[in-house]
């Protein structure tokens, strides 16, 4: 069944391929992140814009993303901006919403008690809205690697210079063990991204941890977002 | 605008209407397709995350199935299973069963999550109250427990409606047929008219579905759970 020699042969590109796949999902969640954050800091100002970014990214995320990157190709060509512009377009969307709620949800006391410590509007960004975002934020960074993990493997209908490990699953659909090495590596990766990002956001963010303690019942909250697919 | 005027002209061409690669039929085969997959993952995703939700047993095999499910990226669903089903059938087995398999398989968590989150949600007080009044278990879950969270269970349908509508897309790459086959065609012929007509087709039948669904959430929302919310 599986095919060994294929394997040690190929033990090389394997690895070249997954560090790929790592680079591409770095660059969009990096891009998207720095890009978002812009935004989110401008919409604090202006509430205007963040209605109408909002709900062009809400837009933009429906739209499926095999459809995305061939429509890319007509602009971009089969370069890598076809396959990270719409891999940071769908981070963006999954950043922008989770930083302006974060940074929005100070609990009114707590702002009023920075404003008689008399911190200016800078302060109170750095030192108070920032902070009680970060769980939020990490939130985000979470969902958006695993599903950057798995758009990145669509980015093989590119040509071979792409696609991380799902190159693997798309150049010989019939070789099992060729497509396990990429399907399986691939929800490797992801995991590995959630389980990373899990970690690091209890350690960022320990103070959240007391009130999970006393007040969870460890179940996850629903969601009625949908990810990209 | 060339393009823009290539595409409106294609996407009015009678020519484009008709016969088995059709507008019409391969719209039909994206929805059918979709329509089963959802319907299957549901029958199996909603009295498990119901029941799961109502005794709190199961909880953690739920997450975890959820959790594994949220990472497995759709083409690798689709792969995966292209080398095994080919041996069952080598012309089904490679255009329609990998897809709609994995359609299924990635349409479960979404609903499953959702259905038992939106009942283990639910204001135990309210609860039990219910059982206060001589309510029977399965009478709690149906006067209760899914009229309050129905809100948040068609919130899972509509995540996994948006999963099932692009894997569908994703299926043309092996030769499913539905709309992704416009795309898939576009680039290989390098015709950039039926490339974005068939873009622009995947683009309002996942805005359109997802879109009916978030309005049937809003319908279905009981008017009390309306006026609690403001």
């Amino acid at each position: 069944m599986i095919d060994w020699g294929w394997l040690l042969d190929h033990v090389g590109a394997i690895l070249g391929r997954t560090v790929q796949h790592i680079e591409l999902t770095a660059i969009a969640l990096v891009v998207g992140f720095a890009l978002s954050f812009l935004m989110a800091l401008l919409s604090l100002r202006r509430p205007g814009v963040y209605t109408i970014v909002s709900g062009l990214a809400g837009i933009f995320f429906t739209i499926p993303s095999y459809a995305m990157f061939a429509a890319f190709v007509a602009f971009t060509g089969l370069s890598i901006l076809t396959a990270e512009i719409p891999l940071v377009l769908y981070t963006f969307v999954i950043f922008i919403r989770n930083m302006v709620v974060g940074l929005q949800s100070v609990p009114r006391d707590v702002s009023e008690a920075a404003e008689g410590l008399g911190f200016t509007t800078r302060q109170r960004l750095i030192r108070v809205e920032i902070p009680l975002a970060i769980p939020l934020v990490m939130a985000g960074l979470r969902l958006a690697s695993v599903s950057t993990i798995g758009l990145v493997t669509i980015t093989s209908i590119l040509g071979d210079s792409f696609g991380g490990l799902g190159f693997f699953i798309t150049e010989r659909p019939f070789f099992a063990t060729e497509v396990l090495v990429g399907a399986i590596g691939s929800i490797l990766l992801a995991l590995g991204a959630d389980v990373l990002f899990a970690r690091l956001q209890r350690r960022l963010t320990p103070w959240s941890q007391v009130g999970r303690a006393r007040t969870g019942d460890g179940l996850p909250r629903s969601t009625d977002r949908p990810v990209p697919a | 605008m060339t393009i823009l005027g290539s595409v409106a002209a294609w996407l009015t061409d009678p020519a484009n209407w008709t016969g088995p690669g059709g507008i019409p039929i391969r719209l039909a085969q994206h929805i059918g397709i979709s329509v089963a997959s959802l319907a299957i993952g549901a029958a199996i995703a909603l009295p498990a995350g119901l029941w799961i939700g109502h005794t709190r047993r199961g909880v953690r095999l739920a997450i975890n199935l959820a959790n594994l499910g949220r990472a497995v990226p759709s083409l690798a669903a689709i792969g995966i299973l292209v080398p095994f089903t080919v041996l069952i059938d080598p012309e089904a087995g490679f255009k329609v069963y990998p897809t709609l398999i994995a359609m299924v398989l990635l349409a479960v968590p979404p609903i499953l999550v959702n259905s038992y989150a939106g009942i283990s949600e639910v204001d135990p007080d309210l609860v039990e109250s219910a059982r206060g009044m001589g309510l029977r278990e399965r009478q709690i879950l149906s006067a209760v427990e899914i009229p309050i969270a129905l809100p948040v269970i068609i919130g899972g349908l509509r995540s996994a409606t948006v999963q099932v509508v692009a894997t569908a897309t994703l299926g043309a790459i092996y030769g499913l047929g539905a709309l992704g086959s416009f795309i898939v065609e576009g680039s290989a012929q390098r015709d950039d008219a039926k490339l974005f007509g068939g873009v622009v087709l995947v683009a309002l039948l996942a805005l359109t579905s997802e879109g009916l669904l978030g309005l049937l959430q809003r319908r279905l929302t009981s008017p009390g759970l309306r006026f609690a919310a403001r």
